[in-house]
């Protein structure tokens, strides 16, 4: 426990660091494709081409069962998977399915954070990219009108 | 499941303690009710969902709580009669207590249950009997009485300091305004305990008051107590969506959810670091999502759940990957204290004895100083809350899955005095009954409906939308998966029927919509709806039970000869549904 920042520390250092990233032109452009397709089957394709998708219970996805506020849902992803070259977040029934890519480098720890929209209820996916294969597990969150609890 | 195969299970499961106990609970002479078998060396009581019922009420269970999909006849999912039948035989009183069955008739001959000055007598003399007991309080406290509403909450605190409670957590609590709530916690004598209530990182950014800031943790997410020498460690569990079917607006900087995995490792590090002699989970999750999360977390002795208002007469036994949780719901308004005893090993807890004890008043002498209190908090108050509105010629009740009767009261009114065609009324599953012949207070209309966001509304709907609201509460109520349930009644509807079909997927369980003359309601048509209760943003209508009030005054009796309840299709014998 000594060493342990706080939450509200790492808060403040985490909004420092993230000014500080740059993305080369290639990958946003690449990108961008992907963030236009409108289903997640050529999402898919545009993303990872002939790749194998595989289920993998080795990718923690963090996102709520139900979303508090469905314009702001917070998502953690984070894997033990060797030499992690990606990470992707998808809803399926969103609009434009890709929420989020990261990029990672070798000296990055596979633990990204961010906040996305959910519009309606969905099927949420975490796809780990490595050299030769992607790794997903997915979860289903729930956009409701709320209210009624008992 | 008969009750042979009910009852042949929990032995299997190691129940065998309880069952004999449930034998005994199950006596017949009144005085016996509250004497029990000593067991164990340490004892657990738990209240829940009180919901401010501070004077002693009537309460009828539900006659339709419906278990979908698997939960289909398993416990709390059983009602009436289909509920004793998988019970140890019992007397009528006790019957009564835990059963909807000749409500009316049953509630003359036994009286009101609850009462904060009646529980305060049981919960001393269950204390004596076992030299200290520790009494934890599952939330739905502060809110349900006008007294409450009207002081915030504070004249709860009040009652839950002189009732002694050690240990509480919360849902309702969190209806006042977030300053409110951190006064009420701080004017608490006992440990207000939440893992799963963290501030929002915007909120921590901003530098908002937390418990913890390493964890993000706005209150204690556990304490250890000692007990006759046990160490136990009461971790808490508020109310998972409580900014979803509650105004997230009143408590803006805080976050909630299920956090199984964090409870899980919560679990472990209490295992680990405070090497306990049992481990309780003070939940306010609801009974299906507590019976789910027992069968994926390890580590937990039991489970004293709420939320849901299920009074279970018996614990029911989860086994997980490393053992078995026990899993217990203790109803709802003053009515049951839960009794747990429990017996250690070398490695634990090795054995345990189970009551669901019903209040009842005239059985109980009440309490002189908390008495006292009571008297002193509602004398300001005596004159509004004591205003005769009508008399009733029906037996008025909200809880069940669909409309109750008292909830078609508060739908005529609506349409009545707002001049709307359709109403919505939301399915909360507070709100106590009120006999046939028995005048309406305003203090019972206060029960049904006093909460931190009572307004109306009134407005044009289209029909297409009317059904995205009833699909929409209707999949919280009946989708499979408890962790997408929150946990209250489908909502109620005045001037429209329709047909429900609660196993179906999300979309296709309400059809054939219509006006109460049989017009099918068109989608792209318009509709004039009136309501209460809107969660996102603050209605500008007079408060819900003005308008109730006024139609009972101006009806001045009431009787509700039909509910505007669906035809509920394709459920062959379920369980959750008095015949």
């Amino acid at each position: 426990m000594t060493m342990k920042r706080s939450r509200r520390w790492f808060l403040r250092a985490a909004v420092t660091a993230a000014a500080l990233v740059t993305l080369p032109v290639r990958v946003l452009a690449r990108a961008t494709a992907a963030f236009k397709a409108k289903d997640t089957d050529s999402l898919m394709r545009e993303l990872f081409g002939d790749m194998p998708i595989e289920a993998s219970d080795a990718i923690t996805l963090k996102v709520p069962d139900i979303a508090e506020n469905g314009a702001v849902v917070p998502v953690t992803v984070s894997t033990d998977i060797e030499g992690v070259q990606q990470i992707c977040v998808v809803v399926d029934n969103n609009p434009n399915p890709l929420s989020a890519i990261f990029n990672l480098s070798e000296h990055c720890v596979a633990d990204v954070s961010t906040r996305i929209k959910i519009g309606d209820s969905s099927i949420t996916r975490a796809l780990v990219k490595t050299s030769d294969r992607v790794y997903m597990t997915m979860k289903e969150v729930k956009v409701t009108i709320g209210g009624c609890g008992g | 499941m008969d009750r042979r195969e009910f009852l042949a299970l929990l032995a299997k499961a190691g129940v065998v303690a309880s069952l004999s106990g449930c034998s005994s609970l199950a006596g017949s002479r009144p005085e016996d009710l509250y004497r029990l078998p000593k067991f164990g060396s340490a004892r657990l009581l738990h209240i829940t969902d009180t919901h401010a019922q501070l004077e002693p009420v009537y309460f009828r269970e539900p006659s339709v709580n419906l278990g979908i999909g698997p939960a289909k006849g398993q416990l709390p999912h059983r009602v009436g009669k289909n509920l004793l039948a998988v019970l140890p035989a019992m007397s009528p009183r006790l019957e009564h207590a835990y059963t909807c069955l000749d409500f009316t008739e049953a509630a003359e001959r036994f009286g009101r249950v609850g009462g904060f000055s009646h529980l305060a007598t049981l919960v001393a003399q269950l204390r004596d009997e076992a030299g200290g007991a520790l009494l934890l309080d599952g939330g739905d406290t502060w809110q349900g009485s006008g007294t409450a509403l009207w002081t915030r909450g504070q004249d709860m605190v009040g009652a839950c300091n002189r009732l002694g409670v050690d240990v509480m957590t919360g849902h309702w609590e969190f209806t006042y305004l977030a300053d409110e709530v951190l006064a009420n916690v701080a004017g608490f004598s006992g440990e207000f305990v939440a893992q799963n209530i963290l501030a929002t990182e915007e909120a921590l950014f901003e530098g908002v008051d937390v418990y913890d800031e390493d964890t993000g943790h706005v209150f204690k997410p556990y304490t250890m107590k000692t007990l006759n020498g046990r160490r136990i460690a009461v971790i808490g569990q508020a109310f998972p969506y409580t900014p979803i079917a509650n105004p997230g607006r009143f408590i803006p900087d805080w976050t909630f959810g299920i956090r199984e995995a964090e409870l899980s490792e919560l679990v472990e590090t209490i295992r680990r670091s405070e090497r306990p002699d049992a481990v309780i989970l003070l939940s306010h999750n609801g009974m299906d999502v507590d019976l789910k999360l027992a069968s994926r977390v390890t580590g937990i002795d039991a489970i004293l759940g709420g939320h849901t208002h299920d009074g279970v007469p018996v614990p029911v036994e989860v086994r997980n990957a490393s053992g078995t949780t026990l899993v217990t719901n203790a109803g709802s308004n003053g009515k049951f204290v839960g009794v747990l005893d429990l017996e250690f090993g070398a490695n634990g807890v090795s054995g345990y004895q189970y009551r669901l004890l019903p209040v009842f008043a005239n059985l109980l002498e009440p309490d002189g100083d908390m008495q006292a209190y009571i008297d002193a908090v509602r004398k300001p108050y005596l004159e509004q809350l004591g205003e005769e509105l009508a008399v009733t010629d029906s037996l008025l009740y909200r809880r069940g899955n669909f409309n109750g009767t008292f909830d078609q009261v508060i739908c005529d009114a609506l349409r009545e005095r707002m001049d709307a065609e359709i109403s919505l009324s939301p399915g909360f599953r507070w709100g106590t009954s009120v006999l046939p012949g028995d005048v309406v207070t305003m203090e019972r209309v206060l029960d049904q409906t006093c909460m931190t966001y009572p307004e109306t509304y009134v407005r044009d709907m289209k029909g297409a939308e009317l059904k995205t609201i009833l699909e929409s509460v209707a999949d919280n109520l009946f989708t499979p998966d408890p962790y997408y349930q929150q946990g209250g009644d489908m909502v109620r509807t005045g001037g429209l029927d329709y047909v429900c079909y609660p196993w179906h997927d999300f979309g296709s369980r309400v059809t054939e919509l219509r006006l109460k003359d049989g017009t099918p309601i068109m989608p792209d048509k318009v509709y004039r709806v009136a309501g209460w209760a809107t969660v996102g943003s603050a209605s500008d209508g007079p408060p819900v039970w003005d308008v109730v009030a006024d139609y009972l005054r101006d009806h001045e009796r009431v009787s509700v000869d039909s509910l505007d309840t669906p035809l509920i299709k394709g459920l062959n014998n379920n369980p959750g549904m008095v015949a």
